[in-house]
């Protein structure tokens, strides 16, 4: 099911004027905070109630201003996940996970989602006696138990500290791959979006600037909505080998990436999230180099930026890497799209 | 009880508890509902509704009384149609003391419960209608749980105020022994008369014992609200 959204709004001076289609999965609308992502979400969910536009999740018409249609929140079938939980302080956790309960049409069994977010030993507390990871944890129950035809989750981890992060991402993914409701994802961190996205919609000032497949969109110099430094592809890689020595052995195509502290299974397909800053460039294969990572890699394009540095694209097994270095360096080394390179890998991870 | 006071006191005492009941309880719905318009909703004449819901605080309670008078009296263009029509007349009778006092407490009444609506976070009653819950669900279930505190504080105010309500009912339902004498009233009519402090004085202590009471139960019912509904 494709969640269709254009919608045109004016705010004072800000004017927000998108469209796009949210396909199956997980969609993020990626940008820095005051591009309007809130707002655009706020539409969907009918908390805002845009001037002009049309939006669908399938064949269900949620607004279309032209028929002069606009249902009000409550008859949208949407859960939205607020960045501060917002659960009823009155109410226990169960009565906040059933509290749309009623009102859903398909009466979605409530114990699979107790269990899939781990809530069986607080149902009965207070949402005052949870840990902020808890309360995010019960607002996603909440919203996938009022029978939502959508999920939407506004920068859902950025009250929660880094640790409490780690621990909420795994559900989110756990939508995306086996509930099988689109979600509606707004983040500003580069890092979840590449963990997270199945599709990525750049937003830049009340405008969407780029979208696509997270992989192809990430990996686009142009597109670097939260700043240079947090630019980075995200690859797609199998594990196929942990050694003893606390590395694992990835692939991607034919070539081996070698990083620590991976813990999934061998076979498992994950996202690494490789940083632009963190990926050196070599005319030759360098020798006597302590970076485990040298991967033959083939120049796309060069992007040159209005300061001292320049975005080089390259090709390496199939999949798209970024690397950030200096207008220097691309004069220096005679850098052309085309030109066969070795791409230096100083950091790899896990997408988190 | 009956033993320790006069029939007269005795009266005095029941009609006050029976015209605070009914002034609390039946301005409590219009309560809340003037104070969630003031409190949430934007229109035209905002301040006006709210100088009228607080002209009884500050204009003199006899010239409210007479304005009640003017109004409700017999042969006021509302109390005309009202006894015309329904056969209901409120003037000099015990549902006039009623009304009188029901409009003196209304603004402590609307005060404690806007402040308690001001309170609530909008985006709890955002996120319960995203869940599915139309305007009124939201407001039963999120809203007015959560204001039950303010709701309790300004009732127990507005029956306090009712209790003592002076100025405004001796002007518009005179101080009628059995009919339209409240405890204050009748504490004022035994002070008039030769040796009947002794009867002024019961008067006072009870309605001392019963304001205290009203404070302190207010307070414990309060607390367990609030406990239930912040932990």
């Amino acid at each position: 099911m494709t969640v269709a959204v254009q919608i045109t709004h004016k705010q004072g001076d800000f004017t927000l004027d998108v469209a796009f289609d949210a396909p199956e999965g997980l969609t993020v609308l990626f940008g820095r905070s005051g591009s309007g992502k809130t707002s655009v979400i706020n539409a969907i969910a009918g908390l805002l109630h845009p001037d002009a536009g049309r939006i669908a999740i399938g064949g269900h018409v949620l607004q279309d201003s032209a028929r002069g249609l606009w249902l009000p929140p409550h008859k949208r079938r949407i859960g939205y996940v607020f960045q501060d939980a917002r659960l009823f302080p009155h109410l226990s956790v169960r009565q906040n996970l059933t509290y749309g309960h009623r009102f859903s049409a398909t009466k979605a069994a409530i114990d699979p989602v107790v269990e899939m977010l781990g809530l069986g030993d607080l149902l009965n507390r207070r949402p005052a006696a949870l840990s902020g990871g808890e309360k995010q944890r019960v607002a996603i129950g909440r919203a996938l138990l009022s029978g939502p035809e959508l999920i939407l989750a506004d920068e859902p981890l950025a009250a929660l500290d880094e640790a409490r992060k780690d621990d909420i991402l795994p559900y989110f993914e756990r939508l995306r791959d086996e509930v099988g409701i689109p979600i509606v994802y707004v983040s500003h961190a580069a890092g979840e979006v590449a963990r997270l996205a199945t599709t990525v919609v750049v937003m830049d000032q009340g405008r969407v600037r780029q979208m696509g497949p997270a992989g192809e969109v990430l990996s686009d110099p142009s597109v670097t909505p939260v700043g240079v430094r947090e630019a980075g592809a995200m690859i797609e890689a199998r594990v196929g080998a942990h050694s003893d020595d606390g590395l694992s052995d990835l692939l991607i195509g034919d070539l081996v990436v070698t990083i620590p502290n991976c813990s999934r299974q061998i076979g498992d397909l994950v996202r690494l999230r490789i940083a632009a800053q963190d990926v050196m460039i070599a005319t030759q294969a360098p020798q006597g180099i302590s970076a485990l990572n040298v991967l033959p890699a083939t120049i796309k394009s060069i992007r040159m930026g209005d300061g001292p540095g320049a975005m080089v694209q390259m090709e390496v097994g199939g999949a798209t890497l970024l690397s950030r270095i200096t207008r220097r360096s691309v004069q220096t080394l005679g850098l052309t799209a085309g030109q066969k390179v070795f791409a230096v890998l100083k950091a790899v991870s896990v997408a988190r | 009880m009956t033993d320790w006071l006069s029939p007269a006191e005795w009266q005095a005492v029941s009609l006050s508890l029976r015209v605070a009941f009914w002034a609390t309880v039946l301005s409590l719905p219009i309560g809340i509902f003037t104070a969630y318009a003031l409190a949430r909703w934007s229109f035209v004449g905002k301040q006006v509704l709210n100088g009228i819901v607080h002209l009884p605080l500050v204009l003199p309670p006899v010239v409210t009384g007479y304005l009640l008078l003017l109004t409700f009296g017999r042969r006021g263009p509302v109390g005309e149609f009202l006894e015309q029509t329904f056969g209901i007349v409120v003037a000099f009778r015990w549902t006039g003391a009623v009304l009188a006092a029901a409009i003196m407490a209304f603004p402590l009444m609307v005060r404690a419960i806007r402040l308690s609506i001001e309170a609530v976070d909008p985006k709890l009653e955002e996120a319960a209608s995203t869940l599915g819950a139309s305007r009124a669900w939201v407001f039963m279930t999120v809203t007015l749980p959560l204001i039950l505190p303010g709701i309790l504080a300004g009732s127990i105010l507005a029956f306090a105020k009712a209790m003592g309500e002076f100025g405004a009912t001796i002007t518009f339902v005179s101080n009628i022994p059995g009919q339209t004498q409240t405890l204050p009233s009748a504490i004022y009519a035994f002070l008039q008369v030769p040796g009947g402090e002794a009867s002024a004085l019961r008067l006072v202590i009870i309605a001392v014992i019963i304001a205290m009471g009203a404070l302190l139960l207010s307070e414990v019912v309060s607390k367990r609200i609030a406990a239930r509904v912040s932990a």
